[in-house]
């Protein structure tokens, strides 16, 4: 088993004349946690989308688990240990909790094509045990989640990972729209991930999360990797220059 | 060391915090309803609306004018069940009505006696080929045809991306010029005795009964009915979730034409004739039992249970005017009025889940 859980080689993605990704070399270890940077418009998400076989690439490789994959679809990404967590959450609001956890993957008690019986009682348990796992607190799981908190909202996507055995782990902002007590809660979610050993890409705007968080820092703009910074060697002002333009990491020159 | 950092977390599941379920407020609603009835008659009328006043019966109710209210709404509630889960779903289905139509047609011509008193059927639509055909083709004949119009009402929506108000309101008009079309205009009558049966007595309340009770468990305990809250709820989540959200809408459609299509073989059954104005504006009567009984227009909530305490409802209401001997003309208006009062009801429900959001 090699210790390379994700890489991607020249991952590029244009719509129509728009390059909102160009050319990325990425590498993720097994349980790293790596913070993805970078202003709006940068590529962030584009990049998060075609890995999760959300959109299909125009160009490139993704190595997953020692494979090269080829995601029809974000299922497809999802069954193969890959967990994201959308920027624009992918939540159903008249649903309740272990539904959401279980959209489009449910246990089932007993097989008939679009008329397979749920297994609520196996769905129940396992969400339980799941956000046992990542602390969340809801008062109850059988509610819709039309009326939880952000934060709650966030917890339950997130939740999902934890539900799930998945190699990795890729968060889109998840704490964008979210409060100081709230952003607290889903840093605790992500501190547990790292404790149990999960592969983590967080994309993220907050700089002193990132410091808190992660071990690496790798930067986009303007749809290109430009920095790939250890968190011990470097800092935040360090980290904006890079962000803005007025700096690049020595092996990136040229590219951007 | 690591346990103090979870201190926000901490798993509650604490069965107090149950939410209420809506249905019981639209339960609510129903008894209201028919106490203000109650409250009307013994003011206005004289006499109770729903319990025996006279002593004519064996049991406390006045059987009679249950018989009626059930009977009202069961063959209208069979399409109320299947436009449900069109709007759970997001969609909305304004072809039900005139599918109807169509179907009543063509399935009664299947259904037809070759002799009527000892003389040819002076009905017949096919001369006088295809008579006393087994139970069986009409039904199957009936069951396609409501099928069929669902199917495309749904491929037009999921694939070609018409709006389903758009694509159901064409079907809504195709569907009424077959019903012209099959005949020419002319009723059929006659059918044979075995399909007779379909609809006689309180069948047809037996009938809507199963397929409720069918329906129900269908949306509460099987994929198909999660997945359909989850589309009408949040379509790209459900897509993100791998769900195939155009062939699950394909099937949403058919499953409510086929709806239709039994609601026509119980109505052409119980009148013994089909008629090419049938089912006309059966789609917004079937709207607005599913919109009192709590399904939203907006998608993504509602039951099979809330839609039968809302045709209940719409039952009491239109034979309450009935028994307060309102016109028939009063009638219309009210009923009107009904379907409007049910959507703005479902508007504020939908503005205040917003704002508690
Ligand atoms: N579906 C799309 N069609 C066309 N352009 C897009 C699409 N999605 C993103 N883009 C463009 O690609 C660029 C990168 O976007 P995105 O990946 O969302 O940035 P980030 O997440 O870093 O803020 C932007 O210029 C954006 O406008
Ligand atoms: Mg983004």
């Amino acid at each position: 088993m090699s210790d390379t859980i994700l890489e991607t080689r020249d991952l590029t993605k244009h719509y129509g004349g728009v390059h909102a990704l160009e050319g990325a070399d990425f590498v993720l270890k097994r349980g790293e946690h790596v913070a993805i940077m970078g202003d709006n418009g940068a590529g962030k998400s584009t990049f998060v989308r075609q890995i999760t076989g959300v959109e299909q690439r125009t160009r490139g490789d993704i190595i997953f688990d020692g494979k090269p994959v080829h995601f029809a679809g974000p299922l497809e990404a999802r069954e193969a240990g890959i967990e994201t967590v959308f920027q624009t959450l992918a939540l159903a609001d008249d649903l309740d909790v272990p539904d959401n956890l279980f959209l489009g993957r449910e246990k089932l008690r007993f097989k008939l094509g679009p008329f397979s019986i749920l297994d609520y009682k196996g769905m129940r348990e396992a969400t339980l045990a799941g956000l046992e796992k990542t602390a969340v607190k809801i008062p109850n799981i059988r509610n819709t989640i039309r009326n939880m908190s952000g934060g709650q909202r966030q917890c339950v996507a997130i939740a999902r990972t934890a539900t799930f055995a998945s190699k990795l782990t890729i968060m889109d902002e998840p704490t964008a729209a979210l409060g100081v007590q709230e952003t607290a809660q889903v840093e605790n979610i992500i501190r547990t991930l790292k404790e149990q050993g999960e592969s983590l890409i967080l994309v993220s705007h907050n700089m002193r999360q990132v410091f808190d968080l992660v071990d690496r820092i790798v930067v986009f703009r303007r749809g290109r990797i430009v920095a790939n910074l250890m968190k011990e060697d470097t800092d935040g002002q360090d980290v904006v220059a890079y962000i803005t333009g007025a700096k690049t990491g020595a092996e990136y020159e040229g590219a951007a | 060391m690591a346990e103090a950092s979870h201190g926000t977390g901490g798993l509650t599941f604490d069965k107090t915090k149950r939410q209420w379920p809506n249905e019981m407020n639209v339960f609510g609603a129903l008894i209201l309803i028919v106490a203000i009835f109650e409250g009307l008659g013994a003011l206005i009328m004289g006499q109770s609306f729903l319990f025996d006043s006279n002593d004519r019966f064996d049991s406390i109710f006045n059987e009679a004018r249950l018989k009626i209210i059930i009977l009202q709404v069961a063959i209208i509630g069979i399409i109320a069940l299947g436009v449900t889960q069109v709007i759970i779903s997001g969609g909305i289905d304004l072809s039900s009505g005139s599918v109807v139509g169509a179907t009543a047609m063509i399935a009664m011509s299947f259904a037809q006696v070759a002799e009527v008193n000892g003389n040819p059927n002076p009905k017949a639509v096919f001369g006088p080929a295809w008579m006393d055909l087994p139970i069986l083709v009409p039904i199957m004949v009936g069951l396609l045809c409501g099928i069929f119009a669902g199917m495309i009402n749904g491929l037009f929506v999921a694939y070609a991306r018409i709006p389903p108000f758009i694509a159901t309101l064409g079907m809504m008009v195709s569907a009424r010029g077959v019903a012209k079309w099959w005949t020419s205009g002319q009723p059929i009558s006659f059918p044979t005795e075995s399909y007779a049966a379909i609809g006689k007595g309180m069948m047809p309340v037996i009938i809507f009964v199963v397929l409720a009770v069918l329906f129900h468990l269908v949306m509460k305990y099987t994929l198909y009915g999660k997945h359909t809250y989850a589309i009408g709820s949040n379509e790209d989540a459900a897509r993100m979730s791998g769900i195939n959200v155009a062939r699950h809408k394909v099937l949403v459609y058919t499953i409510a034409g086929m709806l239709a299509g039994v609601s026509a073989i119980v109505l052409t059954s119980k009148n013994l004739t089909a008629q090419s104005g049938m089912g006309i504006i059966y789609e917004l009567d079937a709207i607005a039992m599913a919109v009192i009984g709590g399904v939203s227009l907006a998608g993504g909530r509602g039951s099979i249970i809330g839609t039968v305490i809302g045709a209940l409802i719409f039952g009491v209401i239109i034979s309450g005017f009935t028994f307060l001997r309102l016109d028939a003309f009063y009638q219309e208006m009210v009923k009107g009025g009904i379907i409007v009062g049910a959507v703005v009801l479902d508007q504020w429900r939908q503005q205040r889940a917003a704002r508690r959001a």
